[in-house]
């Protein structure tokens, strides 16, 4: 039997390296062994990949990309279709899901230096996924053609009206009309179903290369490939993916699916904010709800925009605002040539760094919740505040993580 | 210096138990989580409200004359056959696959010579039970292109296959059984409904 | 670690509180009850004797109503359907939506997720709180929804409120009196609207019941699994030194 078994595979291997990828990416490849909870999310980040592209290949079969049809074949979806309201569920949730797992899983990267030299092409990969995540939110959003999936949109939309001479040019292309219309929504269909799939998995494979040609990070912040047992050129800090990473991740899994569920079977509107309560609204192009906010993953960025009231230079406030929002996604990718720490986790960085981190953390929150609220003289001038420390905390960066008091990093990984 | 772990290459009675006990739990949980996508593929509600059964009222059926109504996006025929197309059913027999209608492609009301509840009235699906096509309603005797031995029937055109007047399928011809005979019921003299025994049951 | 996590999960959720608390008019509470096939029952041919006429519920089925008790569709036809609708058929309204218009300005909105918009409170009170308002076009007006379109349709039931505006503290405080009493009494007509919200909440969600038996089950197997696979990760784990 076993022989049999044997041939089996060489005849594949012969043909397809099987046994080797086994073997490169999972029975011999090497992760540090004191990975800690954070560790969960990036496998929690392709659990809700796979996910949104199954739940959303069942969604297609049943949806329809036209305005006039869009919103009444969501509610026939969570009626007329066996089990069509569990798969919407399990796919709005998921998009709230994904962005839950994914700003987490950055955290993880910003706490233990894990952008760091060598990993900065890494990151920068990871940087891009998270680029595609947010376009596949929005153009998905769009779909269910609401209210807040129109006028969020058209408010995103509008924002490309602000680039200088082709603005309004580059605004009708893109939504194939003169405003948002049935031609942007049946596009922005393909783009959610076909296009950024496609690039979101070839980005996600991509990743995994990257990481397991580098190797991980770990809380500790030390390279466990620089102290291998002399004979069998193991890691001495190192132990194989598969079996103690793959049983691990899996009761992560079932910890994370117990969360998942419990929004999808008990709060799948999750307080207006996973599905907004102005969104089962059909869509109504004369009128706009009395109060539109982005779903929350967006709200941190959308209140940098708001924070811009004043023209500066030559450029007019709305400008500057898509120029802040841009920003405040993009200053992630500069992080590895920012950080001039001699250390790189978190454990052995100085009060400075530790502070400067949860001030930025306390932004990103403020700032969220900011953007879920109606603007008023005050929430302004919070947003402006809060932006400002949201910035400081990347563009001070080289300075004060010089400065810093380290303490000295360990030989070996810690418990 | 040690490798940091050592692998079990025995494994304990217990690691076996645990990991054969996660397995079937996990293979519980694909089959759980299977079956709401395989069901969302099922007619959903919209479809069954289009399918629903139809009544036809049938009082200006003359003899001989077909029919034809749309049930679930078919074709169902609703024949009135004269005396001499009656007569027909029986002499056709040795040239049937299925003379008795052994096969159930048909309700019990119906499994007899004329397949129907009045002798009259066939109804029936218009629909070739080998691939498909719908055959054509041919009433004319021994005509040049079917033979002398024809005697009035159903003929497929894409394939050849042949019925008698009661959708039975000749002897030698692509198409396995008879005709289906679809559910119905007489809710009066006149009026048909089709789809369903009974209204409640509609 | 503890802390920052802590600290994570309090932010997470303080935002939440916050964002339940808007301005504007207090909201009684709807005492909803969606398992209650009687008080849906009751809701659904209020709904059907005076909304439909110009509202539609046009996501939903009448056979649906198996969920609400009524299983056999000849009940259901007989209970709710007037028109030579069938039992498999939408609840559309019967009023056109250009007609709408014409009547009332703009066309009635469709009520099938209506409660998943506005919520049960707002619809609750927004039924109670019609008054007498002779500047407005159909001669009624809404303390929740300020020159609402539609007319005061159970009038009849509930009877004729006046506006009374009072001056407490140097703050407007507006109240409703009931000047003239309809076939019911207040608390009957109460009972009255409670019914038709909570019909609304159900066709809001038809499957929210369902949905929460099933999540009850997934959740019992969920934490079965957790357990197991926690026992499993621990028994490989032993391995590590």
């Amino acid at each position: 039997m076993s022989k049999q078994k044997n041939s089996f595979l060489e005849w594949i291997d012969k043909r397809f390296p099987m046994t080797v990828t086994w073997r490169e990416h999972l029975s011999e490849y090497y992760a540090p062994k004191n990975f800690n909870f954070w560790y969960f999310f990036g496998s929690l980040a392709l659990l809700v990949l796979v996910n949104q592209l199954i739940t959303g290949i069942f969604l297609t079969m049943s949806y329809k990309p036209d305005a006039s049809l869009a919103f009444a074949s969501v509610e026939y979806i969570m009626r007329d279709v066996d089990y069509g309201w569990l798969i919407r569920y399990m796919h709005s949730t998921g998009a709230s899901m994904f962005f839950v797992v994914v700003y987490l899983h950055m955290f993880r990267g910003m706490m233990y230096g894990s952008y760091r030299k060598p990993r900065e092409l890494l990151w920068l990969i990871g940087m891009a996924i998270f680029f595609v995540l947010m376009s596949l939110a929005f153009t998905g959003y769009i779909l269910p053609w609401g209210q807040m999936s129109y006028w969020g949109a058209q408010v995103i939309v509008s924002m490309f009206e602000a680039i200088p001479f082709i603005g309004e040019t580059l605004h009708n292309w893109i939504l194939g009309d003169f405003m948002l219309s049935d031609a942007a929504l049946n596009r922005f269909f393909a783009y959610h179903v076909v296009t950024l799939p496609v690039l979101i998995v070839v980005l996600v494979f991509v990743h995994i290369i990257a990481l397991h040609e580098v190797g991980s990070n770990n809380p500790d912040g030390i390279e466990i490939k620089e102290n291998k047992n002399p004979e069998s050129k193991i890691p001495v800090d190192g132990i194989p993916f598969h079996p103690y990473y793959t049983v691990k991740d899996i009761f992560g899994v079932v910890g994370f699916l117990i969360v998942f569920c419990g929004i999808i079977f008990f709060a799948p509107e999750m307080g207006g904010y996973f599905l907004e309560y102005n969104n089962f609204i059909p869509a109504n192009t004369l009128q706009t709800p009395d109060h539109i906010a982005p779903v929350w993953y967006f709200t941190p960025y959308y209140s940098m925009l708001r924070a811009v009231t004043v023209n500066f230079l030559w450029i007019d406030a709305k400008l500057w605002g898509v120029f802040l929002m841009v920003a405040g996604v993009a200053v992630f990718c500069f992080l590895p040539w920012l950080d001039r720490s001699p250390v790189k986790s978190i454990r052995y960085k100085g009060p400075i760094f530790k502070f400067a981190l949860a001030m930025f953390v306390i932004s990103f929150f403020v700032l969220g919740w900011l953007g879920t609220q109606s603007p008023t003289p005050l929430y302004t001038l919070l947003a402006q505040i809060f932006s400002v420390i949201y910035f400081a905390f990347f563009i001070l960066m080289p300075w004060y993580s010089k400065i810093d008091k380290t303490k000295p990093e360990p030989k070996r990984v810690t418990k | 210096m040690a490798d940091s772990f050592s692998i079990n290459n025995e494994m304990s009675g217990r690691r076996k138990f645990l990991v054969a006990a996660t397995s079937v739990a996990g293979g519980v949980a694909c089959v759980g989580i299977a079956t709401p996508f395989v069901k969302s593929m099922m007619p959903s509600e919209r479809a069954k409200a289009a399918g629903a059964p139809v009544e036809v009222d049938i009082s200006r059926l003359e003899p001989g004359m077909l029919l034809m109504v749309e049930w679930r996006g078919r074709v169902v025929w609703i024949l009135d056959r004269t005396p001499e197309m009656l007569a027909t059913l029986e002499k056709l027999e040795p040239q049937l696959a299925d003379p008795n209608s052994d096969k159930v492609q048909q309700p019990d009301y119906a499994k007899n010579r004329t397949r129907s509840i009045k002798p009259e009235i066939l109804v029936v699906e218009g629909i070739c039970t080998h691939l498909g096509c719908s055959p054509v309603f041919r009433k004319d005797i021994a005509p040049q292109d079917l033979g002398a031995d024809w005697l009035g029937g159903f003929f497929c055109p894409c394939h050849g296959s042949k019925f008698d007047l009661a959708g039975r399928v000749y002897k030698s011809v692509p198409a396995p059984t008879n005709m289906v005979v679809p559910p119905h019921v007489y809710l009066s003299d006149n009026v048909l409904l089709i789809g369903a025994e009974s209204k409640e049951s509609a | 670690m503890n802390k920052i996590k802590i600290f994570l999960l309090v932010l997470c959720f303080a935002p939440m509180a916050l964002y339940a608390a808007e301005p504007g008019m207090p909201l009684d509470k709807a005492p909803i009850d969606t398992s209650d096939n009687e008080s849906l029952q009751r809701g659904a041919q209020a709904f059907v004797n005076y909304c439909l006429t110009c509202h539609g519920a046009s996501f939903m089925r009448y056979n649906r109503h198996r969920d609400i008790g009524w299983d056999n569709e000849a009940v259901v036809l007989d209970k709710l359907v007037m028109t030579d609708q069938k039992a498999g058929d939408l609840m559309v309204s019967a009023m056109r939506k250009n007609e709408g218009e014409e009547w009332f300005g703009v066309a009635p909105p469709d009520l099938s997720v209506i409660a998943r918009s506005r919520g049960a409170d707002w619809l609750y009170t927004y039924l109670r709180a019609f008054y007498r308002d002779d500047t407005t076009v159909p001669g009624w007006n809404n303390l929740v929804f300020d020159r609402a379109a539609m007319p005061h349709v159970l009038y009849e039931f509930q009877g004729e409120q006046r506006l009374v505006v009072k001056n407490v503290d140097g703050k407007e405080v507006k109240s409703l009196d009931l000047v003239k009493p309809g076939s019911l009494t207040v608390s009957e007509y109460d009972r009255y609207v409670a019914d038709l919200v909570n019909y609304l909440v159900y066709i809001g969600e038809p499957i929210a019941n369902e949905r929460k038996r099933i999540g009850m089950l997934v959740m019992i197997f969920l934490f079965g699994m957790l357990g197991l696979t926690y026992l499993l990760y621990r028994e490989y784990w032993r391995d590590i030194h």
